[in-house]
């Protein structure tokens, strides 16, 4: 009886403050080891599979490395010229030039979680600088944010769980809208767009930076799909997530630059049409 | 060796090591929805052997632990593991003396109980299972019982825990 009483008054705890997140976060330490040993058959596979290669493989990867190494320093140049007029236009109207954000590379432990969320374990918390609410990203997008930081490992929501919700624009005209997940790893939906809103099939959309939690400019994903119904008062918008949600293996940990000094949020709130 | 009245604390705490090592471990998306309840399947083997030893309190730890691991609401996982322990351990005698076929009925019964619980505190929070595989874990503990029944028990013997 007293245990019923104890866990429903944590349950009502936990959902709706913050105070048990270091009783969390002091129980993930003795979870972490389970964790990593789960993790150990995936490691050694991927060990495996990389060291044992043949040269001819070694050496075609080579050159493909060095064809998309040469392929991105020239579009590398044209984006450095790109960034100083950037600056200069900035200097201009006198707001301040937004410096790139900090990242670490951290990997993901081959851990289910509960069914029908999406979760993920990556192997850095709090030791490495983690926070929680920080922004996840992979080589293509924003994969999620850190929803539980343990000492050594946190738990990610990915942008696809249907309780997540992104603020988001799309790059071609800076249309707001608000990207929430689907539950299945290939879409998210856009909501609140009106029927005669200004969107096209392929769409890039790009986080807006609103809310303060994600940094604004990193790619969320392609419009795959517009339903128009006129006895709907708002499209249905499906966008395919750029992220490989349920591929990638390295993440990036983001510490927005706006984290730190949140004065230049504003500016470049000033700055949006 | 310690002559004491408790013997084999370790091999308890192995087991169910091992049950959150099976929780935890990937399957391939089509079958992780039919993942066993294996820390539940243990705690209802405990309870029902040495239910001097292994009671609600265990179950409750171990459900906390669970819910730190997936993520979950904490007290979610635990609260299901504390009423099963408490049915298990209230009716114990009599589930020793039943069939193997008739034990995994109530696993099965048990494990249904369990999710139950999960699913109210889920649909509480609004974030309600799509699928009906949900309940699935109970129909694969209530097939895996005999065999998992039979090896705890030798492992039980061998080593001696009482």
């Amino acid at each position: 009886m007293v245990f019923i009483l104890v866990s429903i008054v944590l349950m009502t705890v936990d959902h709706k403050q913050n105070h048990l997140e270091s009783v969390r976060s002091a129980l993930s330490v003795i979870i972490y080891p389970v964790q990593y040993i789960v993790n150990i058959p995936a490691n050694i596979t991927g060990w495996m599979s990389e060291s044992i290669v043949t040269h001819h493989s070694l050496l075609e990867e080579n050159e493909r490395l060095r064809e998309e190494r040469l392929l991105l320093s020239s579009r590398l140049q044209k984006f450095e010229v790109l960034e100083t007029e950037n600056r200069r236009l900035r200097r201009l109207l006198e707001s301040s030039f937004k410096l790139s954000d900090k990242v670490v590379i951290a990997e993901l432990l081959a851990v289910d979680l509960q069914p029908f969320r999406h979760t993920v374990v990556i192997n850095k918390g709090v030791r490495e600088g983690a926070f929680d609410g920080q922004p996840i990203v992979d080589a293509n997008g924003i994969m999620g944010q850190i929803v539980h930081v343990g000492p050594f490992s946190s738990t990610v929501l990915l942008i696809t769980d249907p309780t997540h919700a992104l603020p988001v624009q799309i790059n071609r005209n800076g249309l707001r809208a608000i990207a929430v997940g689907t539950g299945q790893s290939n879409s998210l939906q856009l909501e609140h767009l009106p029927n005669n809103a200004d969107i096209q099939k392929g769409d890039l959309i790009v986080s807006s930076g609103l809310g303060s939690r994600f940094p604004s400019g990193y790619p969320v994903g392609v419009i795959s799909d517009i339903v128009l119904d006129p006895a709907e008062p708002f499209a249905k918008v499906t966008v395919i997530p750029s992220a490989k949600i349920r591929q990638s293996r390295e993440v990036l940990l983001v510490w927005p630059n706006d984290y730190a000094r949140p004065d230049t949020e504003q500016d470049s709130y000033a700055l949006l049409p | 060796m310690i002559k004491s009245e408790h013997h084999g604390g370790l091999i308890i705490v192995l087991s169910f090591l091992v049950a959150m090592l099976l929780t935890a471990m990937p399957l391939p998306e089509w079958a992780s929805n039919w993942r066993p309840a294996w820390v539940a399947m243990v705690l209802f083997y405990w309870c029902m052997a040495l239910p001097n030893r292994i009671g609600i309190g265990v179950g409750w730890t171990m459900g906390l632990l669970l819910d730190v691991m997936q993520g979950t609401l904490l007290g979610q996982n635990a609260l299901g593991l504390a009423i099963l322990a408490y049915f298990v351990i209230k009716s114990h005698q009599r589930i020793r003396m039943f069939p193997l076929l008739q034990q995994a009925f109530l696993v099965c019964f048990m494990v249904l109980i369990y999710l139950l619980l999960s699913l109210w505190v889920r649909g509480i929070m609004g974030v309600p299972p799509e699928s009906w595989t949900y309940w699935m874990p109970a129909l694969t503990s209530m097939i895996l019982w005999p065999w998992f029944f039979i090896i705890l028990r030798d492992i039980r013997r061998r080593y001696q825990v009482y």
